[in-house]
């Protein structure tokens, strides 16, 4: 076992076992955020809000798991194509990649890239103020004039057009990014079987569905706003 | 067909290179794209030129000795074939063609088109092989009962010539479909299973050592292998690899 992570395929594996826990955390905040959209003027997604932001085993277990997952992605990510831009120091001169592999599956790094930008951008809009308001104020009630917040916060947030364009920028990148991650992660886990053809469809439709899925929530609440 | 040539010419492994142009005439669209290059060598040798180097053996498409980097594609635009084997109907009259070793830093260029592709020799010394008694009762192997499926895809992993085109035609120059191959081959057959955990842990060090890069799953290599080495290889590597790691 040791220095597993010292090896290549040692290193492929922990990127793929990371990119399977983000991928199931996406699926989780993709559920959550579609009942901002049910018709009940936000109630189930101020409760279920309220609950992931407040049961000590999410926030003081499961949430410091999430981040050493995203930064591990992410540090993994750069380790990697550091590595491998150093396996090939001198570039062809004509290289037609476009002949043998998919674009989504060549930029993996500028996909990743996009998408860690939105992370900050989703940090600075959702998670600091949800960790000054609970963790620096210690108001851990959910509450503002006597309702809950989470929903008109949501609101207030989707109110800028060009808000709701980086976000939906965003998505689109994250589809890419899915496109080919999902059925890499499988084969970078040793999975090429009788199965990787129906997975490798699963893994378009989650990488379409998924990030569509969070463009339409983004434009509902955009456009219910009164402007 | 008349062409024009744009060919990586580099004197030695420590001489920075330069690409330069070349018109070769009259080729005969039956020619190999080999052929092709004698005749462009034949034309340099007469002017007083030095003849461009590049590696070729059999010419029939099984050594693995031809390389080239054509038109952006290992071995050029054709499929399922080495450069020996790729034939200039491929290509239409007036066409500029360019001409690159493979790129790889594990494949360090040693002059013009050829390169240093004994870090594969290496690997292979690693654990490549399986050890068998020959002291005179070696058990014949048609005796072993293997399954036909895993025989297939056994020899599917051997016909693997060794020719680079997957580090070639890989962004981040991995050899991880040659390595997959090479530890397939003995992981699907009982004769292989004796040696099964140190080879694929020997055979991936020295890989990595070489420095060659990660895979990235793009599925280059597998498009560009002239034997059509599919990537179920690498993926049961990487199986093997990691149940050898837990068990080692």
């Amino acid at each position: 076992m040791s220095g597993l992570l010292k090896s290549s395929i040692g290193r492929k594996f922990a990127m793929a076992l990371s990119a399977f826990f983000l991928m199931f955390f996406l699926l989780q905040h993709f559920v959550i955020n579609l009942t901002s959209i049910f018709p009940d003027h936000g109630a189930t997604f101020n409760q279920l809000s309220h609950f992931m932001g407040t049961n000590p085993m999410v926030q003081y277990v499961m949430q410091p798991i999430l981040i050493f997952g995203v930064v591990f992605h992410f540090v993994m990510g750069f380790v990697l194509e550091v590595k491998n831009r150093n396996a090939q120091k001198v570039k062809y001169a004509k290289n037609n990649g476009a002949a043998n592999s998919t674009w989504m599956s060549r930029n993996m790094i500028w996909s990743g890239l996009a998408i860690l930008a939105f992370i900050v951008l989703h940090f600075i809009d959702f998670w600091f103020p949800e960790i000054n308001t609970k963790f620096i104020q210690g108001d851990w009630s959910g509450l503002h004039d006597g309702e809950f917040r989470y929903f008109h916060e949501l609101q207030q947030k989707f109110h800028n057009p060009v808000r709701v364009g980086a976000y939906i920028g965003a998505f689109a990148f994250l589809a890419m990014h899915l496109l080919h991650g999902f059925s890499s992660a499988f084969q970078s886990m040793g999975a090429n079987n009788k199965y990787t053809n129906g997975l490798k469809t699963f893994g378009k439709l989650y990488a379409i569905l998924i990030p569509v899925g969070f463009m339409l929530i983004a434009l509902v609440h955009y456009f219910n706003n009164p402007h | 067909m008349n062409l024009t040539l744009k060919i990586w010419r580099q004197k030695d492994a420590n001489d920075k290179g330069q690409m330069v142009d070349y018109k070769v005439t009259d080729i005969s669209e039956h020619m190999s794209f080999l052929e092709m290059m004698d005749v462009l060598n034949e034309q340099l040798v007469n002017s007083g030129d030095e003849p461009v180097a590049f590696d070729h053996d059999c010419r029939e498409g099984i050594c693995g000795m031809c390389s080239m980097y054509i038109n952006g594609e290992a071995h050029g635009p054709d499929r399922g074939v080495t450069t020996c084997q790729l034939h200039m109907r491929m290509f239409n009259d007036g066409d500029t063609i360019t001409i690159e070793p493979f790129r790889a830093t594990a494949f360090p260029v040693i002059k013009d088109l050829v390169v240093d592709r004994t870090s594969f020799e290496r690997i292979q010394q690693a654990g490549g092989f399986i050890s068998v008694n020959t002291s005179g009762n070696t058990q014949d192997a048609n005796a072993i009962p293997i399954a036909k499926e895993a025989a297939d895809k056994a020899m599917d992993a051997a016909t693997c010539i060794g020719c680079g085109a997957c580090v070639a035609t890989c962004k981040n120059s991995s050899a991880m479909l040659f390595v997959g191959a090479k530890v397939s081959q003995y992981a699907l057959l009982p004769q292989g299973q004796v040696e099964a955990t140190d080879r694929v842990l020997n055979m991936v060090k020295q890989m990595d050592e070489e420095g060659f890069g990660n895979c990235t799953n793009t599925g280059a290599c597998e498009i560009e292998c002239p034997k059509g080495i599919s990537l179920e290889n690498i993926a049961r590597m990487n199986s093997e690899f990691m149940k050898a790691s837990l068990k080692g």
